[in-house]
């Protein structure tokens, strides 16, 4: 394996995590309606991703960043060629950090509301994006001989590229709710469970239809991503027990295997491809094409080999520290800054 | 690809794409928009950091109720600002790709690398410890918690200097070397890269100016809240003004003191963004500084119909020596019409030449009122009227100097977009005017309803002014009391 294909591994392996961890995220923005009925219960909901979700949205970020490093071709005409359904992801992630931050900076109904509801579109909408993106990326998206794209947005929605949106949205919810389920308390998490089970046969049909769909049309199929493909029906055909035994951690986990499992199906089956050109043989934009010179690749492995532990190392402590599940009451219920307003001191933290 | 070389600049051109003149144009203003308006929050959170870094760590060292409600209050300003600094970095690390992808394919094997390293080791960070600080107040052992908004200004810092990085390269290309045959620029050093010359003196330049920033805001909320309410809340603003004050006067002093060596350094890498910055049209021995010039701020011919200057003075600063020859516009001109063939290699001089004067006018605004208001409470006054409304004018001083040191600095480089390697008309993006036309309304609409939305907010909070110190909730196992956290 040479670092150019290590590169497009590491890729792979950036969008798995942005994919899995921000999937949990929009699947409980998704949610949101769903489980919560009061704003208090689609608070503690919000709450369960409260502390982490912008950093599993960084994911995204060094995704992108790595992609123009290490595969500038790559980076240039995907985001030029699909500019409306990346203008509208980037239109939908801003609208979601403010929401998701400023809806508990004040304390209104109707402004908590309105958020609210803005959480739930604008998880919704990029997850259902990202599935189409992907699946035009490995199915085939019209590229001409320069790399560059040569359609228009409706071109980008066909079957199977819904199909592929269709996927992320399942999987996503699928996902979230296990989250939910596992990191709430009381109500939030009952009706979480209920909801994951009522997703689980949909979301097996989606995926298993995706996959095949996927390796049927795939120019040589890979034992990779068959393998990925296999993960994925394994671990959500496991999920079922799983969910039934109320093992919620496993249920999470599992929905984790499979997003992952089709990330490795869509990247293993695009190889030796970064974009599948659906016009004339021989315009696909290939790994060799779009690479970045030996020079930039190894200095970027040197980085990313020493920075990574770190990162993940610091993420992993995040989560450990927030493990314990978000409840309805207990002391570090703090519904709104001004419920802070409302307690009277009673003599502040001691000095050390 | 077809790939034009002429001495060792690179055009490239796509035969079967035509780019509209429009597309160029919208493509400008789309990254001016985007880019300034993300650039109004970011040195805010920059600074505010670093402020609220210190008001915790004086709470965690005195434990005294004051500084823990500066940081929780001032903390609370800087996570409004944050969010939206967030969610507006997202468009900056695509809007290349999307608008720019010409210049992504020529740049991106030099310019990719700064802005990865930057993702992975600044922006986890940031948001990574921003959570845990945000959410920590009710778990984390104290001094853990205190290390982790520290985290979050090392992020920062760190951010600041990768894209710093990037940037400074456009501005001096080193450590690459262009393959024609590609038709891209291609890394040769990426230890050049990464400590340009460029790059180490807009670092100190922009933080410094960072820190400014966050300091003018402090200064500007607290002095209304000690004029305004003069009885309530006295002690908290009065303390939370002097730290505004001595930070903001070191740090804008420093931001001087950079800028003018930063400046003597562009003379030599890139005179014609001086001259431009100076409207110096003819090479000068002992050239005068312009103060204030009115007309046209022409190219050709040149015309300027009132001109202010101190003579000799230009000379000095950039040469250290008052006879100090100092490259003017026309000669710049022609060595470059030598150089890289026919065109216009002068940018516009009305804002290179205004945009410098505004920034260093409005530094020195802020340098002299944090002095003032130092000189001030040394002798012990109340704040009185002329000062607060001073005051309060210096919260924008620092924000538009910003742009405008960023509008003279880009604008300065036109016509390259990289300098002497690629022009700005070679890096846009093979798309209509149309497409470019929708997000660029999508964008402006957009931001405009979210700087109302924070603006909103930002002024609830700071017109409340800081809550009483939270009750303890519980003991950690240490015995440090857990606080409630700061959100949600």
């Amino acid at each position: 394996m040479d670092l150019q294909d290590l590169w497009f591994a590491l890729i792979g392996l950036l969008f798995c995590g942005y994919l899995v961890l921000e999937g949990f995220d929009f699947g409980v923005g998704m949610l949101l309606y769903v489980v919560g009925r009061s704003p208090d219960e689609r608070r503690r909901a919000i709450k369960t991703i409260g502390p982490v979700w912008d950093g599993n949205e960084v994911w995204l970020l060094v995704a992108g960043g790595a992609m123009f490093a290490a595969f500038p071709e790559w980076y240039a005409t995907l985001f030029s060629g699909y500019y409306f359904a990346l203008l509208a992801i980037l239109v939908a992630l801003i609208v979601r950090v403010i929401a998701l931050e400023y809806r508990n900076k004040h304390d209104g109904a109707r402004w908590q509301r309105r958020w609210d509801i803005g959480i739930t579109v604008t998880s919704a909408v990029p997850a259902l994006l990202w599935g189409v993106a992907f699946a035009n990326i490995v199915g085939g998206s019209p590229l001409d001989g320069d790399g560059v794209y040569a359609g228009t947005f409706w071109d980008l929605l066909r079957p199977y590229t819904l199909l592929g949106g269709l996927v992320a949205l399942l999987l996503f919810a699928l996902h979230g709710a296990h989250l939910l389920a596992l990191r709430s308390e009381g109500v939030v998490r009952e009706r979480a469970n209920r909801t994951a089970a009522r997703l689980w046969a949909p979301t097996v049909v989606a995926v298993a239809g995706f996959a095949v769909w996927t390796l049927a049309d795939a120019q040589v199929v890979r034992a990779v991503a068959v393998a990925g493909a296999a993960v994925a029906a394994a671990a959500l055909i496991a999920v079922l027990p799983m969910q039934r035994a109320g093992r919620e951690g496993w249920a999470f986990a599992l929905t984790a295997a499979a997003i992952a499992g089709a990330v490795v199906l869509l990247f293993a089956t695009l190889f030796p491809n970064v974009m599948v050109s659906s016009g004339a043989p021989g315009t696909d934009l290939t790994i060799a094409a779009a690479a970045s010179t030996h020079r930039t690749l190894v200095a970027m492995t040197v980085v990313a080999g020493f920075m990574t532990p770190i990162v993940l190392l610091y993420q992993g402590w995040t989560y450990w520290v927030f493990r314990a599940r978000v409840s309805a009451g207990g002391p570090d219920e703090v519904g709104t800054p001004l419920d802070v307003l409302g307690r009277r001191p009673a003599g502040g933290p001691q000095g050390s | 690809m077809r790939v034009l070389v002429s001495e060792g600049r690179v055009t490239i051109k796509r035969p079967s794409l035509e780019i509209p003149v429009d597309t160029l144009e919208l493509a400008r203003w789309q990254f001016a928009i985007t880019t300034i308006y993300h650039f109004l929050l970011v040195p805010i959170s920059i600074g505010l950091s670093g402020f609220v870094a210190l008001m915790h760590t004086q709470w965690v060292r005195s434990g005294e109720d004051r500084y823990l409600r500066m940081t929780r209050f001032w903390g609370k300003v800087l996570l409004i600002n944050f969010a939206l600094g967030v969610a507006t970095g997202i468009v900056q690390e695509f809007q290349f790709g999307m608008a720019w992808s010409e210049y992504s394919r020529f740049v991106g094997d030099i310019f990719g690398a700064p802005l990865a390293i930057e993702g992975l080791a600044a922006f986890f960070l940031e948001s990574t410890f921003l959570g845990l600080w945000m959410f920590g107040w009710d778990r984390l052992p104290r001094r853990i918690h205190l290390a982790t908004i520290w985290a979050v200004f090392v992020g920062t810092m760190l951010s600041a200097y990768f894209i710093l990085a990037a940037n400074a390269w456009m501005q001096r290309p080193v450590g690459a070397a262009v393959n024609p045959k590609a038709g891209r620029a291609e890394l040769t050093s990426i230890g050049e890269v990464l400590t340009n010359k460029t790059a180490l003196f807009a670092f100190g330049h922009t933080v410094t100016a960072a820190v400014a920033t966050g300091g003018a805001l402090i200064i500007g909320v607290s002095a209304w809240h000690l004029w305004r309410n003069r009885d309530r809340e006295h002690d908290f603003f009065a303390v939370s003004l002097r730290w505004g004050l001595r930070g903001t006067l070191v740090a804008a002093l420093a931001t001087i003191v950079v800028g003018h060596f930063f400046a003597q350094w562009m003379t030599t890498v890139q005179p014609m963004k001086m001259a431009a910055a100076e409207a110096l049209y003819e090479t000068q021995d002992r050239a005068p500084l312009s103060l204030f010039a009115f007309g046209g701020l022409e190219k050709s011919p040149a015309r300027l119909d009132a001109n202010i200057e101190v003579p000799r003075l230009l000379s000095f600063m950039a040469t250290d020596s008052f006879d100090g020859r100092v490259q003017g516009l026309n000669d710049l001109q022609a060595e470059y019409e030598r150089r890289y063939g026919p065109g216009d290699y002068v940018p516009i001089l009305a804002i290179t030449y205004w945009s410098f004067r505004i920034m260093i006018g409005l530094g020195l605004y802020l340098a002299a009122l944090s002095a003032a208001g130092l000189w001030l409470l040394r002798r012990g006054r109340a704040v009185g009227k002329w000062f607060t409304w001073a005051a309060v004018a210096g919260i924008f001083a620092p924000l538009v100097a910003n742009s405008a040191g960023w509008m003279f600095t880009e604008v300065g480089r036109q016509p390259w977009v990289v300098q002497g390697l690629l022009k700005t008309t070679d890096g846009v993006s093979p798309l209509s005017s149309g497409t470019l036309w929708v997000s660029l309304i999508t964008f402006t609409l957009l931001y405009a309803a979210l700087a109302v939305v924070e603006l909103w907010l930002l002024l609830g909070v700071l017109r409340g002014g800081p809550e009483p110190a939270p009750e303890p909730i519980g003991t950690s196992s240490s015995g440090d009391p857990l606080l409630p956290s700061l959100a949600y």
